[in-house]
């Protein structure tokens, strides 16, 4: 999926249970993740969101529980990438595992504005603001976990070797 | 330089003579678990690489726990996914309902960890089991399917932070109160990634279950793991249950640490969490009238929160318009309750006593909670909807305090309680 939408903002430990409420996690299919995706912290979101958009968080982001349905929620939902301070360390190892971007760069979470236009490159680890022309350089993953990404996800990567 | 105790452990699964913060490893296993909640989602993933077998089928556990018993048909298709799986493979460490305890609670209890053990756990509170001096840490249903496929794991070796504790609790304070504090103090992301070690004279004075509620909320901190040193009153814990080799790492004494906090004891008070973040502690509150009391979980629910909480109700009664909640987490924490008269202490205040489940304390059953209402619960964690409706609130506490506000009606301690 091309990264290339529109940004939602949110602030610091934003947690599994708000991005997918465990009273839906007797059904882990994608389309029943996806429509109950950020519900109890923003109840628009499913509404708003398009394919392409980007999530932009502050510290912690996903917090908690160690339910891949959040990534997976997330990933359903049509998010591209997500932008954060910082990740709590099982949903960044989760994100990485089922293969939804995620980037750590407190200059972008700073300068992005909820709704602004965001493209970014996963490659050269670079955000660009389309809103307002500024350029930002992501935290680089090691290559161990770059070649994970790259293989499309930890089985797969499994599979490769 | 030294390592840490969890370093240790680390570089004696990966083969390795040493190994240092910030390194990659691949790691064998001794443990993966899953529950009936994230173990679809690892079955699911583990059948679409094509396997037919595991790697080691004694080396894994399923535990049905959270919306066990079923709470409705999802929740039951859940389930005998699980069962299908467990029966196909061979797996006997599976333990359904009649067998079944709160994950945390049972593995130990069953003696499936014990010091030295590498264990990942497609559970966040799978960090538990470092009360028994075991590297264990949450991991998500892709790791845990790719562990049944290789009983191994990649880990980034963690830095630690090191808690060295001091003095003996005063009465009315426990386990759950002294992680509470370290959580107000260093916040939810205060350990992010890190090793939380707990040493220092203070460590005798905390009983096991102590220790399991303290390493339990070692993931509020954001935590890989929390970790105690294997003293007598772990290896009298594992005597009898742990059937592999008692295994001690200790931390060297020239281990470097991020960060050293001395915690005295003595000093801390009972300590509760208000919404809607564990960090968010209090020891002082205004008049706060409750709805619902829960006492059990991952965190609280062994036989000496259940002795505590019987402690405080006994002679007692339950405050109008309070619904209290009992949960032992395991069949025999449970019986143990009947056999030592528990639960009649409990019954006769008014309280009921549920079968094991994890049901409220992630909003799936057993005491869900509606719009405005609060709850003060034994249970780790507060965030928005957690246990019900988006604008209900938890506050988290340990036994003592769940079980004098369930007689007060209000957010109270047992002190309070007897002044009244």
């Amino acid at each position: 999926m091309a990264i290339d939408g529109k940004v939602f903002k949110y602030g610091n430990d934003v947690d599994t249970d708000v991005i997918i409420p465990a009273r839906y996690l007797n059904d882990s299919s994608e389309s029943a993740l996806s429509c109950h995706c950020m519900e109890d912290l923003d109840a628009q979101f499913t509404k708003n969101v398009r394919r392409g958009d980007v999530i932009v968080a502050g510290d912690n982001f996903g917090c908690g529980s160690s339910r891949e349905h959040a990534p997976l929620a997330i990933k359903a939902s049509g998010i591209s990438l997500v932008i954060a301070n910082s990740f709590a360390r099982i949903f960044y190892r989760n994100a990485i595992n089922i293969g939804l971007p995620i980037m750590e760069c407190p200059q972008a979470v700073s300068a992005l504005k909820a709704g602004d236009r965001v493209k970014a490159d996963l490659t050269k680890g670079e955000i660009y603001n389309l809103t307002t022309g500024v350029k930002f350089k992501a935290q680089p993953f090691p290559p161990f976990i770059r070649e994970i990404i790259d293989d499309g996800g930890l089985l797969a990567h499994l599979a490769k070797k | 330089m030294g390592m840490t105790a969890s370093q240790k452990i680390l570089a004696a699964h990966a083969g390795l003579e040493r190994v240092e913060a910030g390194q990659l490893i691949s790691a064998q296993l001794d443990l993966v678990l899953a529950n009936d909640i994230t173990g679809p989602v690892a079955i699911k993933e583990f059948e679409k690489t094509g396997a037919e077998k595991v790697k080691c089928r004694d080396k894994i556990a399923l535990v049905m726990d959270h919306f066990a018993p079923n709470k409705d048909v999802k929740s039951a298709e859940q389930c005998k996914a699980c069962r299908t799986f467990a029966k196909r493979q061979g797996i006997e460490n599976f333990y359904d309902v009649g067998k079944m305890g709160i994950e945390h609670a049972l593995l130990p209890e069953l003696g499936l960890v014990g010091a030295g053990d590498l264990v990942i756990g497609a559970d966040s509170h799978t960090c538990t089991y470092g009360a028994l001096g075991a590297f264990s840490t949450g991991v998500g249903s892709t790791d845990m399917a790719a562990g049944m496929l290789t009983q191994k794991c990649w880990f980034k070796v963690p830095s630690a932070i090191k808690f060295n504790l001091t003095g003996k609790p005063a009465e009315y304070v426990c386990g759950k109160d002294i992680i509470l504090h370290i959580i107000g103090l260093i916040g939810v992301d205060g350990a992010l990634y890190k090793s939380m070690e707990f040493c220092g004279d203070g460590v005798k004075h905390l009983n096991i279950d102590d220790r399991f509620t303290i390493c339990n909320m070692a993931i509020e901190a954001g935590a890989k793991n929390g970790i105690f040193p294997v003293d007598e009153v772990a290896l009298n814990y594992m005597k009898g249950r742990f059937k592999r080799p008692v295994k001690i790492y200790e931390a060297d004494a020239d281990a470097e640490y991020d960060a050293v906090y001395d915690i005295d004891l003595s000093a801390l008070k009972p300590t509760v969490a208000f919404p809607h973040l564990p960090e968010n502690t209090k020891t002082e509150w205004e008049d706060l009238p409750i709805d619902q009391v829960i006492i059990g979980s991952c965190t609280n629910g062994r036989i000496s929160d259940m002795r505590i909480a019987a402690s405080v109700l006994k002679g007692r009664k339950v405050a109008d318009g309070v619904r209290a909640i009992v949960i032992p987490a395991t069949q025999e924490i449970y019986r143990q309750c009947i056999d030592e008269g528990l639960v009649h202490v409990f019954l006769d205040a008014g309280a009921i006593v549920s079968t094991p489940t994890c049901g409220p304390c992630l909003g799936g059953h057993m005491g869900i909670l509606a719009e405005g209402e609060r709850c003060v619960s034994t249970t780790n964690r507060n965030f928005v909807g957690r246990m019900g409706h988006v604008s209900s609130e938890i506050y988290l506490a340990s036994p003592y305090v769940a079980a004098a506000s369930a007689v007060a009606g209000r957010l109270c301690t047992p002190d309070r309680l007897e002044e009244n």
